[in-house]
């Protein structure tokens, strides 16, 4: 059996998408900027996929930017708006410390260039609180850029709380929204952000588009100097295919988000209880509310995660890990440390997302090889043996 | 990141896995902070190896050059199996990923750790033998040697 179980590092393309992207990739391939007929359909392709989009997370057209990625989204959002701003407002940007790679590098790069960014600490269950943001509030504070939900374990941050004393004190928030967009209602009336980051691979859109939510009246400088595309905000000649498949997609994953919502987390949950029955001595690191549908971060003591992805894929299983190995990088996920886990016991996190593709079949196919995997690299491992004399199961 | 096919049956059928109940010579290297711990156990007759096994806490590459180390001494006189050099391991593996290479120094370090626990057992000096004091290469970059 084959299992794709990493939907939050990507998506496959929804064959009702793809459909919505082909006429881009055929017939539709006018430039939007130009004013003959085969400018002007493209054009008008262009804005019914704003529309799309608007629609999605309630908000105007003309306030919806297309992007190439989230990564870009965010760039352009925090050093958009520190630009602006900054000689008006101040240098200071508040953050937490388990945001993206995308916020977090942008922001060290800023450091080095004469920003001062407060990382926040998240609590064990990974959540930041708007107590915490308005304490860190400076009079030169010009940004808070707080994600909507952690990539790796799914906590959802409290934003309409943090918008709230941002406003009080006249601070924009930005929100990296990239894992929340398709997956749980996003309404940037409702939470108040100024800028919100998205990108269409992570629901089933193709990768290489994204987008960036402006509220009108807020300017962040552009990123790229080019031509007029994108009212002069974000030049560059469109991806007219991928915004297609975008605003399909968008449209798509919010039509019955309830019912999709439920039916995820219904998986999520059945993964969580057969691996907290099947296997002893393991954390699952995905908090128990106020988190998304199709995450499960859970770490298997004794353990190393990149063992347990290569078993994994042996099995047919695509998942990932925050162990340091399996990313090359010589620390294990920021994330998973933020949360006040042990190095070792990071390193042996394995992360499950699941999206509407997913079934219960496969979610017992998972719950079928991985302990067997754990008690393989358990009797492997030296750690187990000791543990074992230690802990009582 | 690719592992050789090599590793990868290194890694899924490793070779002298577990326990040696009647090992007269234990090393063990590395620490769970960092994410990789080699425990290798000898049995050695007249300094020669007869039996060896390893347990390993750590990823692919770390349980596929525990494997291919204790396949590389076994039946080795102690002296001989002091000369298997971290590149060796490499080689017989088909290669490692560059930031997979501190996986084969931590298995070259397991052995020099067993075997001076065995000479030391016997009442002998391992610094006769050549046994190399494992140190720490700097590559994991996450414990206290490093001086973070």
């Amino acid at each position: 059996m084959f299992v794709y179980a990493d939907n939050a590092a990507t998506t496959r393309i929804d064959p009702d998408v793809l459909q919505a992207m082909m006429p881009a990739l055929q017939d539709l391939y006018g430039n939007p900027s130009t004013i003959y007929s085969k400018g002007r359909e493209a054009h008008e392709a262009l804005d019914r996929a704003r529309e799309q989009v608007a629609k999605a997370i309630n908000c105007r057209p003309n306030e919806v930017y297309f992007t190439s990625c989230g990564t870009e989204s965010d760039n352009w959002a925090i050093r958009g708006i520190a630009r602006h701003y900054a000689s008006k407002k101040g240098k200071h940007i508040i953050t937490t410390n388990i945001e993206h790679h995308a916020v977090l590098e942008t922001l060290k790069a800023m450091e080095k260039e004469g920003y001062e960014v407060t990382f926040l600490p998240v609590n064990e269950e990974g959540f930041v609180t708007a107590e915490q943001v308005e304490q860190a509030i400076r009079p030169d504070t010009v940004l808070i850029t707080v994600m909507t939900a952690n990539n790796e374990i799914g906590s959802i941050q409290p934003i309409e709380e943090i918008v709230k004393v941002a406003k009080a004190h006249n601070v924009f928030v930005h929100t990296d929204a990239v894992q929340a967009v398709g997956h749980i209602p996003v309404d940037v009336q409702a939470s108040g952000v100024d800028l919100l980051s998205l990108s269409g691979h992570k629901f089933h859109a193709p990768k290489g588009v994204g987008a960036l939510y402006v509220r009108r009246g807020v300017i962040p400088d552009n990123l790229m100097n080019g031509g007029g595309q994108e009212r002069n905000r974000r030049p560059g000649t469109e991806n007219l295919a991928g915004i297609l498949g975008l605003g399909a997609a968008i449209e798509k994953a919010t039509a019955n988000l309830e019912r999709d919502m439920n039916y995820v987390s219904s998986l999520r949950d059945k993964l969580i209880e057969g691996i907290v029955k099947e296997i002893p001595c393991c954390k699952i690191n995905t908090p128990s509310h106020d988190r998304l549908p199709g995450t499960v971060n859970v770490s298997i003591k004794y353990i190393e995660g990149e063992s347990m992805l290569l078993m994994l894929d042996m099995n047919g299983i695509c998942a990932t890990s925050g162990s340091a190995c399996a990313s090359g990088d010589l620390d294990p996920s920021h994330v998973l440390l933020a949360i006040g886990l042990p190095h070792e016991v990071a390193h042996g996190s394995v992360r499950f997302s699941l999206c509407t593709k997913n079934t219960e079949e496969e979610v017992d196919y998972i719950l079928s090889v991985l302990p067997k995997i754990a008690q393989r690299l358990r009797d492997m491992s030296p750690l187990w043996e000791e543990a074992k004399k230690n802990e009582t199961f | 990141m690719i592992y050789s096919a090599k590793v990868m049956d290194h890694f899924s059928n490793p070779r002298n896995v577990g326990e040696l109940a009647d090992a007269n010579g234990i090393g063990e290297v590395g620490n769970a902070k960092c994410g990789d711990i080699m425990k290798i156990y000898l049995k050695i007759d007249h300094d020669i190896i007869t039996d060896v096994s390893f347990k390993t806490f750590g990823c692919g590459a770390a349980v596929a050059t525990s494997s291919m180390a204790t396949e590389l001494i076994k039946g080795k006189p102690i002296r001989e199996a002091l000369q298997m050099t971290n590149k060796a391991v490499v080689e017989a593996l088909d290669g490692l990923p560059a930031v997979k290479i501190h996986c084969s120094v931590l298995a070259e370090e397991a052995v020099h750790a067993a075997i001076a626990d065995y000479l030391v057992k016997q009442g002998k000096d391992p610094a006769d033998y050549g046994v190399k004091v494992p140190h720490c290469e700097g590559s994991c970059g996450c414990c206290d040697h490093c001086g973070e």
